[in-house]
């Protein structure tokens, strides 16, 4: 048996067999062709959702514009559309306030972490603690503002007597918390990438571990480490559900971080949630504030790209 | 082969314990001053031996060549010399090398003091992804020289060193990625130069070059050696035969001859160093 079968494959021709083949061709060849038109499709998906969406903005924003000056809503005061004062600026202060603490808390300790994990971390410890950091970003925002509502603030209030229930401090470091990981995560990548004949070089002059960090790695990673920065900031900007619970729904011009405040996220839930008329002026101002909002999130982006372009150090 | 070595072959420790009471072996019979006495070097990495017993002295301001077939253990042990090879966290080493009569395995003496001190180039050229002055100004800086009229200085000074003055003078502020490979390798001796060490360990510099750029660096090698002390890693015969005053040959992690340059190629003692040169396996 297995006789025969070694004499059956002995003048076997491999080109014989591959000419065989390609005269089936005709039907993948149609395939192949039709992959790429396929998967342009996949691609054009994400596309076009943005464009729908900046549509959509742009129509209702529009259309409130047309009975509120965009002059008053840009530089009003007073933001309190239910007695008809669509002044934004509160909301963007707001935005800003928890941003600006957000960015105070995650960037050094994000960016510490992430020095620690790619320049004195075991590979055991990293194996560890990695993980461990971007469980911290799975976790539910809602879960995040209970914390910041029931613990942080409680906590914060044994140092500042005279904090509010609801405040902007608190949301904000709480918000700061979770984008650490991200910053972490996406700096160390950046940094683990930084190639290791750069350390040994400066090692050789005589650096310190320390000194080949701030002045070789962190400078080489540093378009990586501006990128994860800017992500994580526009991801504070854009955090909903921690300032809903722990930061209130009191639109206030002020940079007191004690105080409750309202940010342009908050107020997109408050107004679709509420009892909000479909085509009131306080439907379209939704509208407008979330124009307000990607146009904060488009500069950040513009900003990390003129950032890293500016500073890169290509290796 | 490894009989004779296993024999003195001290217990394993960590590194940066330095054995104690050893005495210091001075050079007898000879005139010349050693920068390195290397006494019964073992090497592991994890649980592989990578050097055996290597015993070794190399004089001051010789270009002192160290050549083997691959894997032989050349690099390993140039890299011990500054403790460069201490980047992989599972070595561990016995026996004691000696820089200057002080044991570089001491806790006394700091690794980065042995760095300034014992500068190094590697294999594939790598500057930093900064400016060439940058670049050559990096090891001052980190050393504390602020001064912009000093660093200057310094930095004029090793690239004229390192040969490469007139072909980047008027491009200092570029990145020094932008420059070939052959001069990338000479900003590198450059910047080693620019904290004056007295060793310059090379390892395999030439590898990654043309033969025009091979050739400059071979020139410049025979320029230095008036001032610094240097040891060359060659995958090279020849190289080594052109540029060495000694000529260490290594095998299998141990150190089989160790003479001057001109006899070890012309009348080598031990039969493997003769088969190894007369190109018979390697």
């Amino acid at each position: 048996m297995e006789k025969a079968f070694k004499d059956e494959t002995i003048d076997l021709d491999v080109q014989a067999l591959i000419d065989n083949k390609r005269k089936k061709k005709s039907i993948s060849g149609k395939i192949e062709k039709l992959v790429p038109a396929f998967l342009l499709l996949c691609a054009s998906v994400s596309v076009l959702t943005t464009a729908g969406i900046l549509f959509t903005l742009l129509r209702e924003s529009i259309t409130f514009f047309s009975s509120t000056s965009i002059f008053d809503f840009y530089t009003g005061t007073q933001w309190s559309p239910w007695s008809g004062h669509f002044g934004v600026l509160p909301l963007i202060t707001g935005t800003l306030l928890i941003t600006l603490i957000a960015a105070i808390v995650a960037v050094p300790l994000g960016l510490m972490s992430a020095i620690f994990l790619s320049e004195y971390a075991s590979n055991r410890a990293r194996k560890i603690i990695k993980p461990t950091l971007e469980v911290l970003a799975g976790i539910p925002t809602v879960v995040y503002g209970f914390f910041a509502l029931t613990f942080v603030t409680p906590l914060l209030k044994s140092f500042l007597p005279g904090l509010g229930v609801f405040n902007a401090l608190s949301a904000g470091i709480v918000v700061g918390i979770m984008i650490i990981p991200m910053i972490a995560s996406l700096s160390e990548d950046a940094m683990n990438s930084v190639p290791n004949n750069l350390r040994e070089g400066a090692l050789a002059l005589g650096a310190t571990k320390l000194e080949v960090a701030f002045k070789v790695v962190l400078p080489a990673a540093f378009s990586g480490i501006m990128a994860s920065i800017v992500l994580a900031i526009s991801r504070a900007i854009g955090e909903t559900m921690i300032v809903v619970i722990a930061a209130g729904a009191s639109p206030a011009l002020t940079f007191d971080p004690t105080r409750s405040i309202q940010t342009l996220t908050a107020f997109i839930v408050q107004g679709a949630t509420g009892d909000t008329t479909f085509g009131s002026t306080i439907y379209y101002s939704i509208y407008a504030v979330g124009a307000t909002l990607f146009i904060f999130t488009l500069l950040m982006n513009m900003l990390s790209q003129y950032i890293s372009r500016k500073f890169r150090e290509e290796y | 082969m490894q009989t004779i070595t296993k024999n003195n072959q001290s217990a394993e420790r960590p590194l940066g314990t330095g054995v104690k009471g050893t005495s210091v072996i001075k050079s007898e019979g000879t005139m010349e001053q050693n920068v390195f006495e290397i006494n019964d070097l073992n090497l592991w990495y994890g649980n592989d031996q990578a050097l055996y017993g290597i015993d070794m002295k190399v004089p001051q301001n010789k270009v002192t060549a160290i050549i083997g077939p691959s894997g032989c253990g050349k690099s390993t042990y140039l890299k011990t010399l500054n403790r460069m090879v201490e980047m992989v966290p599972t070595v561990k080493t016995s026996g004691s090398i000696k820089y200057k009569g002080e044991d570089i395995f001491s806790n006394k003496y700091g690794v980065e003091d042995l760095r300034t001190k014992v500068g190094m180039v590697f294999q594939k050229p790598n500057p930093f992804p900064k400016s060439i002055y940058d670049n050559v100004a990096y090891g001052p800086r980190v050393h504390g020289v602020k001064k912009k009229a000093v660093l200057d200085q310094v930095v004029e000074k090793s690239l004229k060193d390192a040969a490469i003055w007139d072909e980047v003078k008027d491009r200092l502020n570029e990145n020094a990625f932008g420059l070939s490979g052959g001069q990338q390798q000479r900003i590198c001796i450059a910047r080693a130069l620019a904290i004056e060490p007295d060793v310059i360990l090379m390892d395999e510099p030439t590898s990654a070059l043309d033969p025009i750029s091979t050739l400059k660096v071979e020139e410049l090698v025979q320029e230095l050696k008036k001032k610094y002390s240097i040891i060359i890693v060659t995958h090279n015969m020849q190289q080594a035969a052109r540029i060495s005053d000694k000529t260490a040959f290594f095998l299998n992690g141990e150190l089989i001859e160790f003479d001057d340059t001109d006899k070890l190629f012309s009348n080598p003692s031990d039969k493997r160093t003769e088969d190894y040169i007369s190109g018979r396996f390697g």
